[in-house]
């Protein structure tokens, strides 16, 4: 039942304080995200600019359309899932139950372009150690391109994916009537890592595909 | 209320006696005591191999065990202590049991995230295990890339692994303690009347919060480039070896803060207790231990005066580090200022925390040896560095995980210890601590390079007094778990605060309800008010 008493756990005094808890935990594991990343950036942004021409010669080499489609993709998937929170906020369940699903639809479709972008790096033998090729010069340094490529965008699509996953348990326990306008704090807290798995692609995208690419 | 309170006057011991009881349960306490049997057997397992070291290292030539072997015996030691013993020792087990009970709390925030954490610990030790059996790592336990990427035969990714997995057991702890410190205080518990045992644990939440993702993410990186055979810390690959280092101690650094300011917190709250007097400049007290961490996080290059960094660099590293000495000395003068014109007696936890102050004390100095740039380029990678971190890490935290669990034993079990036989333990791994790493010093600073079986025979004579010693020490930490077991049958039954102790985990019985309160405690004092005559508002 979206009874917010119900929803209190033993350890907690009141609705406020289980909240608070919830929110300070939630900004403290994006935390951890952004350190977690922030380890792949500085490997990442050290090995540029000791090969920036081959890094430069990486980036042409990447799918800008497809990249382009997909951030736009997950940006509206914010959209959504900002515009489910407000639902939850206001109680609405059937508009919550639907801004939810429309998220976890985009989610999959970002993963879905992300998966032919794959195939078609591999078809252009772009695949370090397994069938990486390139004609150029400094072709080892591209290759360590195309692994920081791999790596980033591999994490990241992980955190989509455990994102879908938590989205659509939401999604199911707002469907089962679990929310209310006095508890919606799972709503809140999936909504929050969403938004940082999409602002961390935000920064995913210019780095990998856009920066000296017209150079 | 009144059928709760009567339905659970049972100890959080007594209710359910059973295997799944515990393995499923929610309750802080009991999963720091499944924390502190965890804990323990890998301690065994991290002893042994530093027991196989000191045997071998009796002769300058290495007898016992072959090289490759020694090499996997430093390294299986480095790991399973740094991680799977001190990193947890203290916040998993005293940290899990007395946060909630000191801050008037129910439980953790997170008590479902606090069991997932243990059973992640127990996976990456279990990893770990493994490897160890499969047949061990060589690399120490710092993992310095291309040897790890590239070179090592050994069983790199598996132990790897096993810390990664731990890496996030440590995660959940921290973030569960920042916000339980935060969001959880009882009425009238306010920042400035908590225990400094709550502000060193919310000091090291933070740090393992905010360090073990970068860890996390860079053995990661280690691992996958040791199986792809591409990637960027192996120069022949177009990588940058510091690059791995950086981002080592990045971590491994504050991480020597998560093992002693934990200890720290508990020196703290038993010089108070057993001199009867509040901890001089308690406020000073909090903000060092807040400087400690995050200065911690400011000094990382100093491993790395060698390795090949900017001068520039290691001048502002060196620099910083000194500054470190400042907190970490107004905690030192400050203990013993609260010591003075106390009533002091020598129990055993005063016994280790004493002993705490003197070894710190000696560890921190020596680090300023080790941070001027010019004497660490002739001490860098000599036994001179493996003494110092050893008084810190074996002197400081072990010291106070001793004395802590003395200290709290009554209120975990609700039995009292033997005391003869523990302030005889206290003096003996006094004794036998000192015995073991004071010749390290000398024989460091005459030049033995650590991680070698083999030294010339002029240092054999440091070596034996070291090795001795290392057997007192297996006496020191063998006695009291065998006369702690005993006393959970045999020993006195505990009173709710039988050291008159000060702080709220002693106003409820002992052992404590699940719910660690029948009612909500309200502060109406400030923390150590020991003495009438310096609490006038009492």
């Amino acid at each position: 039942m979206a009874d917010a008493a119900a929803a209190l756990h033993p350890q907690f005094d009141d609705a406020d304080q289980q909240r608070t808890a919830a929110n300070l935990g939630i900004w403290i594991f994006l935390a951890t995200e952004i350190l977690f990343f922030g380890v792949l950036f500085a490997a990442y942004a050290i090995t540029r600019v000791r090969f920036p021409e081959a890094f430069a010669a990486g980036s042409r080499l990447t799918n800008l359309p497809l990249a382009g489609i997909n951030t736009a993709v997950l940006v509206t998937s914010s959209l959504t899932m900002a515009l489910g929170v407000h639902a939850a906020q206001h109680g609405a369940r059937r508009a919550l139950v639907g801004w939810l699903s429309l998220t976890v639809a985009l989610g999959c479709a970002f993963l879905a372009i992300k998966a032919v972008e794959y195939r078609i790096d591999y078809l252009e033998h772009l695949v370090p150690s397994l069938n990486f090729r390139f004609a150029g010069p400094q072709a080892d340094q591209v290759e360590l391109f195309f692994y920081m490529y791999f790596f980033i965008t591999g994490v990241h699509a992980l955190h989509v994916l455990i994102g879908i996953g938590c989205i659509a348990t939401i999604a199911v326990m707002a469907s089962r009537n679990s929310f209310s306008r006095a508890y919606f704090t799972p709503v809140d807290v999936t909504g929050l890592y969403w938004h940082l798995v999409d602002v961390i692609w935000l920064f995913v995208f210019p780095v990998l595909y856009l920066i000296s690419r017209s150079s | 209320m009144n059928s709760a309170a009567i339905a659970t006057d049972e100890s959080y011991l007594g209710s359910g006696w059973n295997w799944w009881s515990w393995l499923t349960t929610l309750d802080h306490k009991r999963i720091g005591i499944l924390y502190t049997v965890t804990i323990t057997l890998l301690f065994g397992i991290g002893g042994a191999a530093a027991a196989m070291i000191r045997l071998d290292l009796l002769t300058p030539h290495s007898q016992l065990v072959s090289i490759e072997t020694y090499n996997k015996l430093f390294s299986i030691h480095g790991v399973i202590m740094v991680w799977f013993f001190l990193i947890p020792s203290i916040p998993a087990t005293l940290g899990n049991f007395l946060v909630p009970l000191m801050v008037g709390a129910r439980d953790l925030a997170f008590p479902r995230l606090n069991l997932l954490s243990w059973y992640l610990f127990v996976g990456g030790a279990l990893f770990t295990i493994y490897a160890l059996l499969a047949g061990g790592v060589d690399t120490g336990w710092t993992f310095y890339a291309p040897y790890s990427t590239t070179f090592s035969t050994s069983h790199v990714f598996a132990v790897a692994t096993g810390v990664f997995i731990a890496g996030f057991s440590s995660i959940l702890t921290g973030l569960n303690f920042v916000v339980t410190v935060h969001s959880m205080r009882a009425p009238g518990m306010t920042w400035f009347r908590l225990p400094l045992f709550i502000w060193s644990m919310y000091a090291t939440s933070l740090i393992l919060v905010l360090a073990t993702p970068v860890l996390a993410m860079t053995l990661m990186l280690m691992g996958i480039e040791r199986i792809f055979g591409i990637g960027v810390f192996d120069p022949a690959l177009g990588g940058d070896p510091l690059l791995f280092q950086h981002l080592f101690w990045f971590y491994s650094h504050p991480a020597v803060y998560i093992m002693v300011v934990p200890a720290m917190g508990v020196a703290s709250e038993i010089i108070s207790c057993f001199c009867r007097n509040p901890v001089f400049g308690y406020r000073f007290m909090a903000y060092a231990i807040l400087a400690i961490a995050a200065f911690g996080f400011l000094v990382w290059g100093h491993h790395m005066f060698v390795s090949g960094q900017s001068a520039y660099a290691g001048t502002v590293f060196s620099l910083l580090t000194f500054l470190v000495s400042v907190p970490s000395a107004v905690k030192v003068f400050n203990w013993t200022a609260t010591l003075y014109k106390g009533h002091v007696s020598f129990e055993a936890p005063m016994l280790y925390a004493l002993g705490f102050i003197g070894l710190f004390t000696i560890g921190g100095l020596t680090g300023l040896f080790l941070a001027s740039l010019g004497l660490d380029v002739q001490l860098h990678d000599t036994y001179f560095v493996v003494a110092h971190f050893h008084y810190i890490m074996v002197g400081g935290a072990v010291m106070a995980f001793f004395g802590g669990m003395h200290f709290w034993w009554p209120k975990i079990t609700g039995r009292m210890y033997p005391e003869g036989w523990a302030r005889f333990c206290a003096i003996l791994t006094f004794i036998g601590f000192n015995l073991t790493f004071f010749p390290q010093f000398i024989v460091g600073y005459l030049g033995m390079p650590r991680r070698y079986p083999e030294y010339p025979p002029e240092f054999q004579v440091w070596n034996v007094f070291s090795s001795a010693g290392a057997s007192l020490l297996v006496f020191g930490y063998v006695v009291p778990l065998v006369y702690l077991l005993w006393s959970l049958r045999y020993g006195a039954h505990a009173s709710a605060n039988p050291w008159n102790a000060k702080g709220l985990e002693w106003e409820t019985t002992s052992p404590p309800p699940s719910e660690n309160f029948h009612t909500t405690p309200v502060v109406t004092e400030d923390a150590y008010a020991y003495g009438p005559a310096e609490h006038p508002h009492g």
